[in-house]
């Protein structure tokens, strides 16, 4: 089976790999390029354990192919904080306990980076209905909310 | 120090730092199962059972063990042939010989997605195309799913070897009801007598699965010599050693196992599915074998928890007080012996003091996947009927659905139905919370409508070990038994913090491996803050002791005449003499020229963990067109001891109320007219997401456990207890339906409505 050699940026670095058809983003990220903070849970598109951004999109890796990649400017958790300072949406989630296990976590990082990039000041419906694509067993919901909404006013320059 | 009426002098318990493995976490750097490595490692895939139930005629291997890049093929074949002997290693009885069979099918396929043989190759990709390459020739067989078609003569019969117990006399032939179960107080007969009012109704539950977003997940490697390496997701990895051990036929001290973190497990991953698989794999390979499930083989492979029919009688007087009451409960096993019936008995009526009351249940076997523990196994089930009926009652009566049970509320003194006394508990103050709360001051509006369910749950304790280290700096190395599914790690450094008088950020937790601490219990029965806690805490204060010691040495003084505050030594009083006192650090720099390095380790059989109780009150507004049920508010009051990290005790009752609002709501097994599992994944089996729910408030009370250092009891499994309930009689408040059928989804509450002329 021939690989296919595809170029991209990979959180911030321009990144080369050889891919099979079969493989997906989520399967290059993990396997060949050693980031394994993006998750599978599904594989289906269904639980967001696996959200990464494509040229700023909010996307599920596990339903992208590899070859799909060229070109494209992808940003996975390991690529969302500035070096060793942590984005405020990672603070936040820490300060508010807005994680159990912290399997979900990455993803749900990811959707809430994608969203308050979108929509600075969500209502909580419209955080809610965004983060619906994302699947936390744990938690209920309840503290990832809080987080997203201290995360929004901490990037809107309000003090928390 | 340790007093638990001291509340006020705590100084770490209680607050909400930031939990210790939280920067890893939330910068993706956390290694759960599927994301650890062994050099040179190759990957596993399996096979699995397209029947429901089949003789299995022959497996051909031979196709796939000549494809390119096939490194191993393993059947039940290459598994020791073990004996039935009980276990008690995970949560819930098991007997060996069954976990040998589910793990990898012998002779017959129980259930759609059985696992026949298992293949390791070089690729992900390699190793399932190799899985579809293995031909299997089977000999279906007629099957039952549901438990009451089970329970039928004339019924497909899963195994020639269960014959009934306890019923007398024991049957002579085969059945699908592995055991007939009963507890019993009073007179049943005379309670209904003296009744006013009785509500009589059956009840059913479907199988839910625990829905964990990690999938299963390991490594393993098993070397020329013997020794064993495997690094898992799992919630106890003592268990998983235990388990490899007896179904390969090894030595405990030849197999390592290293916990990684753990992405959910709320009891399904109390036992193994694919550890001992990727260890044979890897014996014959001779590599390191990593195994990964698929979601769809989580819901058709891995146990969910029971489905059931419950048959409830209560009775009371007009005054409110409960005379008598009878629940009936059978529950789905699964293809093997054993669903959680003893605690559905258990628990379904120990709210209450009831002179009169009887629970009779019943285990039965049927072409399911083998149920699993999920958060208070049981309980849910049973007590959605019994406190559903309670309510019904309580309009039969006219009264208050709180006013009702504060009034026949199990207190300190009352005897359960199954057993004990009671001690040292919180119901009542719990259920004042739940009246007191701001939330039911808020008026409904049309098909609108508030339930309130109460629940009970053990906890338990049971076997923890836990070792401390003062570092050189002063800083402490912390290392426990426990695997941490839910911000644990934070809870044992601040108890370790407490007890020691130093910042939090001093104490830097993590899970030993299985060589590196003592045997410690499964991460279960909602066991780790007391059990856990309790060998910490232990530790800790030995530490003390030691640096009292160490501070006594320097001084030339008795170690009685000093004493341990705010993390340092000071003399006792003026005739100790008069030295400036010395911190932790002073002492730990010093710890060469005093004796040594200064550690400790504990280990308990920790008893005395304190039941745990909720009450839930949720209002809900039905969409009648549609049969929708939207929550739109959410009150959870559980008595908890003592929060040791509130957020994270709020945390663990929010999401255990949310999976039992999927529960009432939506989750549900559904299997096709072949018995094939048709709605094995996230899409059909459908979680709740964050656009379902409103808030989930939470009432923490705090009536102390004296039996822990700082008064925890176990928080975890309690909320999953009322939701399904309180959602039932929320839904019959705005619509004068009652729901009897979980789950109460959008096509059967319509359903309900249209028999209801509503």
């Amino acid at each position: 089976m021939s690989k296919t050699h595809v170029t991209c940026t990979v959180n911030g670095e321009e990144t080369e790999f050889l891919c099979d058809s079969n493989q997906t983003v989520l399967d290059v990220l993990r396997e060949d390029l050693g980031l394994t903070g993006s998750k599978e849970g599904c594989g289906s598109g269904d639980c967001g354990a696996c959200s990464v951004l494509v040229d700023g999109r909010l996307v599920c890796s596990c339903l992208m192919f590899g070859s799909e990649a060229e070109g494209t400017s992808i940003t996975t958790i390991e690529g969302i904080a500035d070096g060793e300072n942590l984005h405020p949406v990672q603070s936040q989630f820490l300060k508010h306990a807005a994680l159990q296990c912290g399997f979900c976590t990455p993803g749900l990082i990811v959707a809430t980076k994608a969203l308050l990039d979108a929509n600075p000041s969500p209502t909580d419906e419209e955080a809610r209905y965004w983060l619906a694509g994302n699947l936390c067993r744990c938690t209920g919901y309840d503290k990832i909310m809080n987080a997203v909404h201290a995360a929004a006013a901490e990037l809107r320059g309000e003090s928390a | 120090m340790n007093d638990i009426s001291l509340k006020d002098a705590l100084k770490v318990v209680g607050t909400r730092p930031v939990r210790p493995d939280g920067v890893d976490k939330v910068m993706g750097r956390a290694q759960f199962g599927g994301d650890a490595v062994m050099p040179g490692m190759i990957f596993g895939s399996t096979v699995r059972s397209p029947h429901a139930h089949a003789r299995i005629i022959k497996i051909d291997t031979s196709a796939a063990e000549a494809m390119k890049g096939v490194r191993a093929v393993v059947t039940a074949a290459d598994l020791p042939n073990i004996t039935s002997e009980e276990a008690f290693v995970g949560e819930g009885p098991m007997n060996f010989r069954d976990l040998s069979c589910n793990l990898m099918a012998r002779d017959k396929v129980l259930y759609d997605g059985h696992v026949v043989a298992a293949v390791a190759a070089t690729s992900t990709s390699i190793a399932r195309a190799a899985a579809e390459a293995i031909k299997v020739e089977y000999e279906v067989l007629p099957h039952v799913i549901n438990e009451m078609e089970a329970m039928q003569p004339g019924a497909p019969v899963l195994h020639d070897d269960i014959f009934t117990s306890g019923v007398d006399p024991k049957p002579t032939t085969p059945s699908n009801v592995v055991k007939r179960m009963e507890f019993a107080k009073g007179d049943l007969e005379a309670g209904f007598a003296a009744a006013d009012k009785i509500v009589e109704r059956t009840y059913t539950t479907a199988p839910v699965h625990q829905a964990y977003i990690e999938p299963h997940a390991c490594v393993a490697a098993f070397n020329p010599d013997g020794q064993c390496q495997v690094i898992c997701s799992s919630q106890g990895h003592f268990m998983v050693r235990a388990y490899c051990a007896k179904l390969l036929g090894i030595d405990i001290s030849e197999i390592r196992v290293t916990p990684a973190e753990i992405g959910g497990g709320f009891g399904g991953k109390t036992l193994v599915y694919l550890e001992p698989l990727a260890l044979a794999l890897s014996r014959k390979a001779g590599r390191p074998v990593r195994m990964v499930m698929t979601r769809e083989e989580v819901f058709r492979g891995s146990g969910p928890t029971s489905g059931g029919t419950i048959n409830v009688k209560v009775g009371a007087k007009m005054d409110g007080t409960i005379t008598a009451a009878h629940a009936e409960v059978i529950l789905q096993a699964g293809a093997y012996p054993g669903s959680p019936i003893g605690p559905a008995l258990m628990t379904c009526w120990a709210m209450y003091d009831i002179e009169n009351a009887s629970a009779v249940g019943f285990d039965v076997v049927s072409n399911r996947p083998k149920v699993a523990a999920y958060r208070a196994p049981g309980a849910p089930i049973s007590t959605y009927a019994t406190e559903s009926a309670v309510d019904e009652l309580s309009r039969a009566i006219g009264m208050d659905p709180i006013e009702l049970r504060l009034k026949n509320a199990a207190k300190d003194g009352t005897k359960a139905l199954y057993g004990p006394t009671f001690q040292n508990i919180g119901y009542v103050e719990t259920l004042e919370a739940a009246k007191n709360h701001p939330n039911l001051q808020a008026k409904l509006g049309p098909n609108q409508g508030r339930g309130v369910a109460a629940g009970f749950w053990f906890n338990i304790g049971g076997e923890s070990s836990a070792s401390l280290a003062v570092n050189e700096d002063g800083t402490i190395a912390l290392v426990s038994g426990s695997p941490d599914i839910g911000g644990s790690r934070a809870s044992m450094a601040m108890m370790a913090a407490e007890v020691l008088g130093v910042n939090v950020e001093r104490v830097r937790p993590i899970i030993g491996d299985t060589a590196s601490v003592g045997f410690t219990f499964v991460t279960g029965g909602s066991r780790v803050t007391f059990a856990t806690g309790t060998a910490v805490c232990d530790a800790s204060d030995d530490i003390v002791k030691q640096l009292r010691g160490r501070a006594a040495k320097l001084w030339e003084i008795d170690v009685e005449a000093v004493e341990w505050r705010d993390g340092s030594a000071y003399p006792a009083g003026d005739n100790a003499g008069k030295f400036e006192p010395l911190s932790l650090a002073d002492i730990a720099v010093k710890s060469g020229r005093t004796g040594g390095p200064i550690a400790a380790k504990a280990t308990v059989n920790a008893q005395g963990a304190g039941p745990g109780w909720g009450v839930h009150v949720v209002d809900v507004e039905v969409d009648k067109e549609t049969g929708h049920v939207k929550i739109l508010r959410y009150t959870a009051a559980q008595d908890v001891g003592r929060a040791i990290h509130p957020s994270y005790v709020e945390g663990q009752v929010q999401g255990g109320a949310v999976q039992g609002i999927g529960w009432a709501l939506n989750e549900e097994y559904i299997y096709d007219k072949d018995g094939r599992l048709d709605n094995g994944g996230f899409l059909d089996y459908r979680v709740p997401v964050a656009s379902d729910l409103p808030k989930i408030d939470v009432a923490l009370v705090e009536v102390p456990n004296p039996r822990h250092p700082f008064g925890a009891k176990g928080v975890g499994e309690v909320p999953i207890v009322p939701p399904m309930a309180a959602i039932a009689n929320a839904i019959f408040d705005a619509t004068g339906v009652r729901m009897t059928s979980l789950p109460m989804s959008p096509p059967k509450v319509r359903a309900a409505l249209d028999a209801a002329g509503k």
